[in-house]
Parts: C-alpha cells; structure tokens; sequence
C-alpha cells in the first residue's frame, strides 16, 4: 500500500518535472500557423522552419562562441585560483573562497545591473566585449569550484615527489597535477558551457540592437512572432543541453562535482 | 667508506609558522652509511627529513653535504631522493614513466632511460609490470616502484619516511630484507626514518633517538638495545620496568619504594628490567598476578606491585602463575640496564 503511494507520488514528481518538456516538444510539433496546446496537426516543419530563420543562426553562432571563448577564459582564471585556495592555506581563504563562489548564490540579474552599471558604461566596452567580460565573470566561481573538488582528491605530496626527482614548480603542475584534475577541469567546462549558453538575465542586460545570444534573440521573437517554432527551438536547445551533461555524467561522472 | 662527515646537520631549527618542532639539531652521517631516525610520532622526523630534501626551509643552523654548504639550494637541485610514507606515485603514470620521471627531468637519452629504468625494475622485482597503474599494483608493489623510482637517478643520498608503515607485517620484514640488500649492492647512503625499535635495530649502522625534536642518544644498534642512555630510550627500545634509584630505594613515579635487593654504583640514576630480566617466583618481594598473556616461546606476567605494575616473562615450559595469586619476584640489578643520569 504505502509503496504504491511512493509510487504514485514519483510519477507525479517526475511528471511535473517532465510535463513542460513533452508540452514543449508536442507545441513544437503542431502543423498549425500560432503556438498552441494541444498541437492542431502532426508536423515537423517547424523544428525545418528554426534553421531558416537568420537572426537565430547568428545568435545561435554568437552564443556558442561567447559559451567556449568565457568558459576557456574562466577556467584560465579559474585553474590557478583553485591551486591556490587548495595549496596555500591562507589566512582568510575560507573567506576568499566563499567571497569567489558568490555569484553563484547573488542573483544573476543583480550581478548584470552591476557589470552593466559599474564595468561596461564606464569602459564603454561594445555588446561583445561585455557580454565576454560579464560570463567570464560569471563562470570563474564554478570552475573555482569544481576544479576545487577535484583538487580536493589529489594528494600534495605528488608534486614534491616530482620536485625532488629534479622538475620545478611549474612542471611539477603541469606534469603531476594537472593531468589528475583533467577530468574536473573537463567538467567544469561543460557546466560553464551550459550555463553560459542558456544565460538569460545577465545577457539581457548587455545585449542591444543586432546583436544577441541565442535566449535573447528567441525571447524577442517571442515579441513579435507568435508560431510554433520558438517551441521547435525550445525543444532542440534542451535536448542539446541534455545530451551534453548525459554524455558529461556518462563519461566523467559530473555529478560528483557539482 | 670515509671518515669524513657526508651529510652535516649543524645547528639545525625547524619549525612552522614559528612554532619550533626540532631545536638545534646536530648530526653528522658518514658515506654509505644506512642511519635510523627512530623516535615516538611527532618527535620531528618527517620534519627533519624534508628540511634535508629542502621541502621545508630551516629557521637556524646549516645542512652541508659532501662538504657543500646546500642550506638554500632549491629541492630540485639537491639531488636528495625521498621515499614518502604515502609512497606518493604518480596517480596516472605508468610503473615504467614514474620510475623515468627522474630521468627524463634530466634530459637523458631515450635508449639509456629505457636500459636503467628496466635494471630499476627488475632491482625490485616488478619486471613485467612496467605497463600497470599504480592503482593496479598491491601496497608492497607500489613501495617498490617507489623505491626504484627514487634510486634510478642515483641520488647522492636516500631519505626514506616509515616507507614500510604501511605493509602487513611478513611484507614488512620481506622488504625490510631486501632494503638493507639494495643498500649494501648500491652502497648509498640512507636515512632510516621510523617509529619501530624493532626496524632500526635490524637495519641500521646507527641509531639515532629522537624524543621533542631533539636527540635523546646515538649509537650502534647494540649499544642503544643494551645500554640506553635515558629512561626514555629504555622505555621506547623495550624496558618495560624502569626505576628512579634513590637512597638504596627502587622508585615509581607515584612516588612509592621498594628497598633495592642489591646496592649499586653510586652513579646510576635510573635501573631498567626489560619482561625477560625480572625473576618470577623467587625473590625479595611480593605482588598479585594481575594477568597474563601466552606469547608461544614465554609467557607473559602483569604483576601488580608496590611500585605499580611489573611486566615479566617466563619461559612457557615453566609451571604457570595463574592470575589471582600471590608470587614472589625480584628486581636484580645485576640483570637490569643502569643508567647514569
Ligand atoms: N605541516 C605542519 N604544520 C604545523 N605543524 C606541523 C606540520 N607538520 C608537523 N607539524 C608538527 O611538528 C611536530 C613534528 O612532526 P613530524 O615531523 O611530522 O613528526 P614525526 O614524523 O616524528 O611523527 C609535531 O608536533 C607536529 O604536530
Ligand atoms: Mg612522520
């Protein structure tokens, strides 16, 4: 009895999980000309008619490479700042690392005011410029932080064994450590990938005319153009995003690091 | 062999953050010489062995070795192998590219890497598994890679931290052997660090005591096993009854006496009975079997005594002394280990 209410009460949850997804690929399945639900008709032309649409193609373009260029450049800041925090136990670390992790608690929408506000108009930086200084920022706490857990792992006395069989402290790193935190190193690059890709309110702020991340772009779309095929693209983009941390998990176990 | 001092610690102060573990250390080891650093956990030995590799810079005092003076030569420099208590292997690195790792730090050719890292090996009896992981190797295997990784760029001077604290016991003597035949065959010069009496005695040329980060007594195994120098190497190296003399009178530390059964030389400050060297069931005094415990060859007593409790032992062939009962004992100084100070 009380099983089969745990039962009953999974698939409700698993259900509300999934609902909006089915209801999203469904609508982006319809044959009709707006976005509803129940779609009217079977097809797939809309999930077609995404690909046509040009303004979609170049955000698409300028998401993917804002995703890798401020993942790249947050593990760049991001790698070194972990080795720190896990080798030199300084006074006020703990503080340091949960100062560097904050972002990830603060609201995204305040940390876009405040790049908005006190980085891009002083500099009078350009959209991209700004966009890639705002998601490296906003990408550099979780490299810290998975990097982090997987330097956790990794005893210190390896370098020492390699600095005394005659390497020093920089080939002792790249020679010893980072190879070990390859995977960590790996996984926060997918989780800053995804994150990155489907940032909405940071890029809001910093976007402008003619240039957009692929959210932004679907999100003015929305504004003005009411068919199926911001379904049909919401679908694709969450399958893509699925398959992504799917093959992460399979692969690298990205759950232990996050 | 020569006389001249290989490796000098002169002086030597370690600490960290300021807080001093070893205070003004002083030791000189001879070439090829195999010396045991053997003293209680937290004494300073780690300590002591990564200032020599240079993993830990001294606060005082100078390192010199083979007469120069490398106090501030970077670690990587000095040329000093360490074999970790953790063995420390490169996680993902092969058996064969741990043990090269030296080697190709050093810019060795490639055919030469291959022949020595293939005598390391096989000195350590893992040919054949070159290819493994560490992860793939048992605990004994893994300390040998270790060992043949530090020796094949044949340091001027081995350091070795408890490299055999974490072998089950038959593996431990095994290795044990087969450190003191690598040590005779290579003739390098090692230090021994470990908490076991019973490993230093075996292995080394000399022993080293420490006790707070100092030295408490050095000597050939011999001389430390039978003539301890302190009460405390007397307790560490197996004198299980250790006695204050004063006034013709055995003391406890609770302060309690026992009238000595024979006088002694006026210097002796302290008289140590290792189990074996006290009499059982003859003798001045009196005291309850608290228990015992049956080692195969002997059998071991807790007496409960005036001075507090005896540990003796006696042959197994002997008729027993069950627990509850009263038995006569005696403490000859004639059998114990006078210490003078
Ligand atoms: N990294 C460290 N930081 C602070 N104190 C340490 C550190 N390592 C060791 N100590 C202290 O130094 C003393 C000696 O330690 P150690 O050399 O490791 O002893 P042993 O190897 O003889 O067990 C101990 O009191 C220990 O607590
Ligand atoms: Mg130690």
């Amino acid at each position: 009895m009380s099983s089969r209410m745990g039962g009953l009460m999974l698939a409700l949850v698993f259900l509300f999980l999934i609902g909006p997804f089915l209801i999203i690929i469904a609508a982006g399945m319809s044959a009709g000309e707006t976005l509803a639900f129940p779609p009217q008709g079977l097809s797939l032309r809309w999930f077609w008619a995404v690909f046509e649409v040009e303004s979609f193609r170049a955000s698409f373009v300028l998401s993917i490479g804002l995703a890798v260029g401020a993942t790249l450049l947050a593990l760049v800041l991001g790698v070194p700042v972990a080795y720190a925090l896990a080798r030199y136990p300084l006074p006020g670390g703990e503080a340091m690392s949960t100062l560097l992790t904050s972002p990830v608690i603060v609201p995204a929408i305040i940390v876009g005011l405040a790049l908005l506000r006190y980085v891009v108009i002083p500099l009078d930086l350009g959209i991209i410029p700004a966009l890639f200084v705002a998601h490296t920022a906003l990408l550099v706490p979780y490299a810290v932080r998975v990097v982090s857990a997987s330097l956790a792992n990794l005893r210190s006395d390896i370098e020492e064994a390699a600095v005394l069989l005659g390497a020093n402290r920089l080939q002792a790193f790249f020679l010893t450590v980072l190879p070990n935190i390859r995977n960590g190193i790996l996984a926060a690059f997918i989780l800053g990938f995804v994150t990155s890709f489907n940032q909405v309110p940071v890029s809001l702020f910093l976007t402008g005319p003619g240039v957009s991340t692929l959210p932004i772009q679907m999100l003015w779309y929305m504004e003005f153009t009411y068919d199926p095929s911001i379904a049909a693209l919401s679908a694709l983009l969450a399958l893509m995003s699925m398959a992504i941390v799917l093959v992460a998990e399979r692969f690298l176990g990205l759950s232990r690091y996050v | 062999m020569s006389d001249a001092a290989f490796l000098d610690l002169a002086g030597l102060s370690l600490g960290y953050d300021g807080r001093p573990a070893v205070e003004a250390l002083d030791l000189s080891i001879k070439e090829g010489e195999l010396v045991a650093l053997l003293g209680p956990s937290g004494c300073g030995k780690t300590t002591t062995m990564r200032a020599v590799a240079g993993l830990l810079q001294p606060m005082g005092g100078r390192i010199t070795l083979g007469g120069r003076d490398i106090t501030r030569v970077p670690a990587n420099r000095r040329n000093i192998g360490l074999v970790f208590q953790s063995y420390a292997l490169f996680p993902h690195l092969s058996v064969f590219e741990n043990v090269a790792f030296g080697l190709r730090r050093q810019r060795t050719p490639k055919d030469e890497i291959e022949r020595r890292v293939a005598e390391a090996v096989a000195m350590v009896g893992l040919t054949g598994f070159e290819k493994r992981l560490p992860k793939e190797l048992s605990g004994g295997q893994q300390q040998r890679v270790a060992l043949a990784r530090a020796v094949v760029v044949r340091p001027r001077l081995l350091l070795l931290d408890e490299p055999l604290s974490n072998l089950d016991a038959r593996l431990r003597l095994e290795m044990r052997t087969e450190l003191r035949r690598l040590q005779r065959e290579l003739g390098i010069t090692m230090v021994y660090v470990t908490h076991d009496q019973e490993e230093a005695l075996a292995l080394a040329d000399r022993i080293v005591v420490m006790r707070d980060g100092k030295i408490e007594q050095m000597g050939p195994p011999e001389a430390i096993y039978e003539t301890p120098a302190t009460d405390f190497v007397a307790r560490f190296v197996g004198f299980e009854n250790v006695f204050q003399v004063k006034d013709g009178q055995l003391r406890a530390g609770n302060g309690a006496a026992l009238p000595l059964q024979a006088p002694v030389d006026g210097g002796t400050a302290w008289l140590a009975w290792r189990p074996h060297a006290v009499e059982l069931g003859q003798g001045p005094y009196e005291g309850q079997v608290l228990g015992t415990s049956y080692l195969g060859q002997s059998v071991e007593y807790l007496i409960e005594s005036t001075v507090g409790p005896i540990k003796a032992e006696a042959p197994a062939a002997l008729p027993r002394h069950e627990a509850g009962r009263t038995v006569a004992f005696g403490l000859p100084p004639a059998t114990a280990a006078a210490i003078p100070r």
